[in-house]
């Protein structure tokens, strides 16, 4: 089963005002973090993340609130909060 | 909303559901913040509940509450990439009172809790994120919420706010995680009707098994994957580290499809339909990652504690146990009307004198151990699967011989002192530790 089919499967609200995750500078994604094979946009579970051309594509709407972008984001360079009261994923089973 | 609590619990998981009953019944104002719609709509584990610490608080909520099956199978198995070494205890008696552990769903599970803890008289406040707390003369008064005009006043606050608590972090308590402090697990819900599920791992008078699975089932990284059966679904997931998926570079997703396409594991969730997929991270820093767990006016438990001891598959319990604590800790509080660090610091005297702090200091290093010894996870399943694969084959070699070329391909993996070291090791930090 492909990923973009489990992520049909999550209930969620999503928040079309405000996104609750951003990368802070794009700088340290398009210089030193190349090196490192830009973590966020494999290890995210539902890849969020996605180097295009020059900077990382977040797709918010698609997160499942795990956080681990917060931790591991090698520059500390992910501003990951939880969506607002009642926005985000929803779950049927948990 | 200008009212005072005497509690403020800040999360609506086991920890603060159980936090927050323990205290209504006791006569407590009590507000439990949710930021999902209700209880467990953002609440994710394996997952195994505990019976007998469930009921210290909940007497009896097996009959009533939305629990799968009790678990009376639980195995290991050890995933080479060809096949699968078993180890397990079957005990039909689990199938009944008194139950050891049920598998349950937490969605499902919390929203049942959320409505004792309604009924006991707290107050849970939906829809609405505890972003911080707010300092009054050194000491916690209360938190802010994402709500407008929503900071809450209370004599004291639990910080139950998982693994992600930004009320331990705000308040200075807790550190940001790194991310050799933390896994990252991801799971599927596959719909299997209940006979099938009977069939396949062979339960009978709606038991239920947990498999847990090791080497191949992480690829070689350093965490575990589970099979649990519920009612009528399967829970299918993968927990890594967090530090070995950044530096492997590898999807949790990828990770997970492949243990599921593995040719041991593919017929039993033959057929199934996935209905659901989440993710979450578990504290795993064990007793070293512990944070400050009060201060004047705050208290932390469960998940935000890092109060999860993963060689024993427990963490329900422990945020259940640490919530009832802190519990106890306000009451006593409430009543002196001193919610202070001293009066609070009855909580850690708690933890201290049970199981809770003193299994955690058991297994104290034990992760940072495993995370230096890869071997565990990448030589050893395949190494056990091949040396049991070679026992059995009966192809006309003399067992001498046979022998000979399987130490020699063993040691082709790891040398002897290797071998060694890794063994005795281990041995030495879960035995010698409890002496």
């Amino acid at each position: 089963m492909n990923l973009e089919d489990k992520l049909y499967t999550v209930g969620s609200k999503p928040d079309e005002a405000e996104s609750h995750l951003a990368i802070k500078d794009p700088a340290p994604c398009l210089g030193p973090c190349e090196a490192k094979g830009r973590p966020c946009t494999t290890f995210c579970p539902a890849r969020v993340y996605v180097w295009e051309v020059d900077r990382i594509t977040v797709a918010y709407n698609n997160c499942l609130e795990c956080t681990a972008c917060r931790i591991g984001c090698p520059f500390q360079n992910i501003d990951c909060r939880f969506p607002r009261g009642g926005f985000g994923v929803a779950h049927k089973y948990g | 909303m200008n009212e005072r609590f005497d509690c403020i619990v800040a999360g609506g998981g086991l920890a603060g559901l159980t936090a927050a009953y323990t205290m209504a019944k006791a006569g407590l104002k009590v507000a439990v913040i949710e930021r999902g719609t209700a209880p467990g709509s953002k609440n994710v584990m394996g997952g195994v509940l505990y019976r007998q610490p469930t009921e210290l608080v909940f007497p009896e909520f097996w009959k009533h509450a939305p629990v799968e099956r009790p678990v009376a199978q639980q195995s290991l198995w050890v995933l080479g990439k060809k096949g699968a070494v078993e180890f397990g205890v079957k005990n039909p008696a689990r199938t009944g009172p008194p139950y050891n552990a049920f598998t349950v769903l937490r969605a499902k599970f919390d929203k049942w809790l959320g409505r004792q803890v309604t009924d006991a008289g707290a107050l849970i406040i939906p829809e609405t994120v505890a972003t911080d707390v707010i300092w009054q003369d050194g000491a916690v008064v209360g938190v802010k919420t994402d709500r407008e005009d929503g900071d809450l006043y209370a004599g004291a606050v639990i910080a139950a706010d998982g693994v992600f608590s930004q009320i331990a972090l705000k308040a200075g308590l807790r550190p940001e995680w790194r991310m050799d402090q933390v896994s990252l697990a991801v799971k599927e819900v596959i719909a299997l009707p209940a006979e099938r599920i009977e069939d396949r791992f062979h339960l009978s008078d709606g038991a239920g098994a947990t498999i847990e699975l090791i080497g191949e089932a992480t690829m070689g990284m350093m965490g575990i994957a589970f099979i649990y059966t519920n009612k009528d679904s399967l829970s299918v997931g993968v927990g890594i580290m967090l530090s070995e998926f950044v530096k492997q570079r590898r999807n949790p997703n990828d990770v997970l499809e492949n243990l599921k396409a593995h040719k041991v594991v593919q017929p039993l969730l033959a057929g199934g339909v996935t209905r659901e997929y989440v993710a979450h991270m578990i504290p795993e820093g064990g007793y070293e990652s512990i944070p400050k767990l009060f201060t004047h006016g705050l208290l932390v438990a469960g998940d935000a504690a890092q109060l999860v001891n993963s060689f024993h598959r427990e963490g329900s319990n422990l945020a259940m146990v640490s919530g009832r604590f802190a519990a106890e800790t306000v009451i006593e509080a409430a009543q002196r009307g001193n919610f202070s660090a001293s009066v609070l610091s009855r909580y850690r005297d708690r933890l201290d004198g049970s199981f809770v702090m003193k299994d955690m200091r058991q297994y104290a290093g034990i992760g940072s151990y495993l995370s230096r010894r890869p071997h565990y996870f990448t030589v050893y399943p395949d190494m056990v699967n091949d040396f049991l694969f070679e026992f059995f084959a009966i192809d006309s070699v003399p067992k001498r011989e046979k022998l000979r070329i399987m130490i020699r391909k063993a040691l082709d993996a790891r040398s002897w002192f290797g071998m060694l070291k890794d063994g005795v090791g281990l041995l030495m930090r879960l035995l010698l530790k409890s002496v």
